[in-house]
C-alpha cells in the first residue's frame, strides 16, 4: 500500500503581495522520525508548515505527497498558542474527533486514553483555561494525538514554557514519534534540535540553505549561514 | 400628588392580590415573548454565526442587511406578518391572525435581526481567533459554526437577552396581528397603551412594574449566570 510518504516539496514559493516568504523551497521527507526545522524570524518556517498543512496556499511550486492525494486528516498541527475552547479538558480533546465522524461516547472515550498518555487524566473535568501554558501544550499536544495524524506539524511548542515543561513536552513528542507519527517542527532552541531531532532543516529568507541529521548539521554545517546561526551570529532576518 | 401616590398604592395592591385580569396578562405575555425569543434563538444566532464564519458573494450585502433590519419599526412588522396572515395572504388558510400565534411570528421576525447581528459579533471575534486552528483540524463550516456558537454560549446570553428586552417591550407588531382582544391576544404592553388611554392607570401601571421587575430578574439570572461561567471557564 502506498503511503503519503516521502513527501516532496518541489520549488515552493509564497509570495504574497510580491514579498517572497518561500523563496523556492526544495525539500523531501521520509516517512519517520522528527524533524526540526531551524532559522531566523522571518525564514518562512512557520509559513511552510500552514503550507503543509494546507492552511496558506502555495503561489507556484508542488507538494507531492507519496500517495498521490493530499492527506487532509492525517495531517496535524499544533500551533505556539493553542485554541483552549471554554470547556473542559476532556471536551477540548475529543472535540478534535469532530471531523472524523466518531460516536460522541468513543470521543471521550478516545480523549480519556490520551490524557492518560499527556499526564493529564486528573484534569480532564477541569477548565481548560485553568490550565498553565504548559499543561495548554500538552492538552494541544492531546488534540493532535488523539486524531492519530500520520504527519504532525508543531510550530514552536515550547516557545513560551519553562524547562520543565519543555521536557514535558518533549517527552510526549517522542511518544507520539513512537507510535509511528511523522513529526515536523520548528524552534529556536538548539538544545532542543540536539535532543529531540533525528534531522534538521535549516531555512533562511524563504529558501532551505540545508537538510542535514543532527550530527552533522551542528558538527559540520555546510553553509555559512548555518554556521553563523548555531554560533548565534546570524543577524535577525538576513536577507541573502 | 395625592392621586399619584394613590395610583401607585392601589397597582401595589393589584400586584399584592394577584389580580386575575393581571396574571392572565402576565403570563401571556411571558408565553409569547418566550416562545419568540426562543425561535428567535434557534434560528437567529446559527445565522449570526453563518456570517461570521461563512464567505460567500454578497456576504457584505447581508451583514448590512441584518443590521439595518435591528432597527426595524415594529409596527412595520405587524403590518408585514399582517399582509401574510390575512384570509387573503399566502398563509391566510391557517387563521392564525388574532392569535397569539400570531404575536409570536412577529415578535419572531421582530427578534431575529436582532440576535443574529450580535451573534455575529460575538461569534466573529471568536472565529478571528480560532479560524485557523479549526481550518487545521479540517472542521467543515457547520462543525465551526455549533462549536463556535458553544464556546461563546456565556456572551450569547446577551443576545438572548436583548431579543427578550425587544419583545417583551414591543407594542406596535402584537398590537397590529394580535388585535389585543380580552382573554385571547391582551399583553402587558398593549394593555398598559390601552388602561392608560382609558385612564384605569393603576392596571397600568402594576403591569408596567411587573414588566420592569420580569426584565430585570432575567437580567440578574443571566448576569449571575455568566459571572459564574466565567469563573469556571474563563
Amino acid at each position: 500500500m502506498k503511503t503519503m510518504f516521502p513527501l516532496r516539496l518541489r520549488d515552493l514559493k509564497f509570495q504574497p503581495n510580491g514579498r517572497a516568504v518561500l523563496d523556492g523551497v526544495d525539500l523531501e521527507l521520509g516517512g519517520e522520525g522528527i524533524t526540526l526545522i531551524l532559522g531566523p524570524n522571518g525564514a518562512g518556517k512557520s509559513v511552510l508548515l500552514r503550507t503543509l498543512c494546507g492552511l496558506v496556499e502555495p503561489t507556484a511550486g508542488t507538494i507531492e505527497w507519496g500517495n498521490g492525494a493530499r492527506p487532509h486528516l492525517a495531517v496535524a498541527m499544533v500551533f505556539q498558542r493553542p485554541m483552549m475552547l471554554r470547556a473542559s479538558v476532556l471536551e477540548n480533546v475529543a472535540v478534535a474527533l469532530k471531523p472524523f465522524a466518531v460516536p460522541r461516547s468513543e470521543r471521550h472515550e478516545r480523549a480519556a486514553k490520551v490524557l492518560e498518555r499527556v499526564g493529564l487524566a486528573a484534569r480532564a473535568t477541569d477548565s481548560a483555561r485553568q490550565l498553565s501554558g504548559g499543561e495548554q501544550q500538552r492538552l494541544a499536544l492531546a488534540r493532535a494525538w488523539v486524531t492519530a495524524p500520520r504527519l504532525l506539524l508543531l510550530d514552536e511548542p515550547t516557545a513560551s514554557l519553562d524547562p520543565s515543561a519543555t521536557t514535558e513536552v518533549e517527552r510526549i513528542v517522542r511518544e507520539i514519534r513512537t507510535d509511528g507519527t511523522r513529526i515536523l517542527m520548528t524552534t529556536h532552541n538548539l538544545g532542543q534540535a540536539t535532543r529531540l531531532g533525528d534531522d534538521v532543516v535549516f531555512m533562511s529568507a524563504g529558501k532551505v540553505r540545508e537538510h542535514a541529521s543532527v550530527q552533522r548539521f551542528f558538527s559540520r554545517p555546510s553553509s555559512e549561514e548555518a554556521r553563523l546561526f548555531i554560533q548565534g551570529e546570524l543577524p535577525w532576518r538576513m536577507n541573502f | 400628588m395625592a392621586a399619584f401616590s394613590s395610583t401607585f398604592y392601589e397597582a401595589f395592591l393589584l400586584i399584592a392580590s394577584l389580580d386575575h385580569r393581571a396574571v392572565e396578562i402576565v403570563s401571556l405575555s411571558v408565553r409569547v415573548s418566550g416562545a419568540a425569543v426562543l425561535l428567535g434563538t434557534l434560528i437567529g444566532l446559527p445565522l449570526g454565526a453563518f456570517l461570521a464564519v461563512g464567505r460567500f458573494p454578497g456576504r457584505n450585502v447581508a451583514l448590512v442587511t441584518v443590521n439595518a433590519l435591528m432597527g426595524l419599526p415594529s409596527v412595520v412588522v405587524g403590518v408585514i406578518v399582517y399582509l401574510f396572515l390575512s384570509r387573503s395572504g399566502p398563509f391566510g388558510e391557517l387563521g392564525l391572525l388574532y392569535t397569539p400565534a400570531a404575536m409570536v411570528v412577529a415578535q419572531t421576525v421582530l427578534v431575529i435581526p436582532l440576535m443574529a447581528a450580535i451573534a455575529r459579533q460575538v461569534v466573529d471575534d471568536a472565529w478571528q481567533r480560532y479560524a485557523e486552528e479549526l481550518q487545521a483540524m479540517r472542521f467543515t463550516w457547520w462543525q465551526s459554526v455549533t462549536t463556535l456558537l458553544y464556546d461563546c454560549r456565556h456572551s450569547l446570553l446577551v443576545a438572548v437577552l436583548a431579543g427578550l428586552g425587544r419583545a417583551m417591550s414591543e407594542v406596535g407588531a402584537v398590537m397590529i396581528v394580535g388585535g389585543n382582544i380580552d382573554h385571547a391576544t391582551r399583553v402587558m404592553t398593549t394593555s398598559i397603551a390601552l388602561e392608560t388611554s382609558k385612564g384605569d392607570l393603576p392596571l397600568a401601571i402594576a403591569l408596567g412594574l411587573v414588566l420592569i421587575s420580569v426584565i430585570l430578574v432575567l437580567n440578574a439570572v443571566a448576569f449571575t449566570v455568566r459571572a459564574w461561567a466565567m469563573r469556571r471557564y474563563g
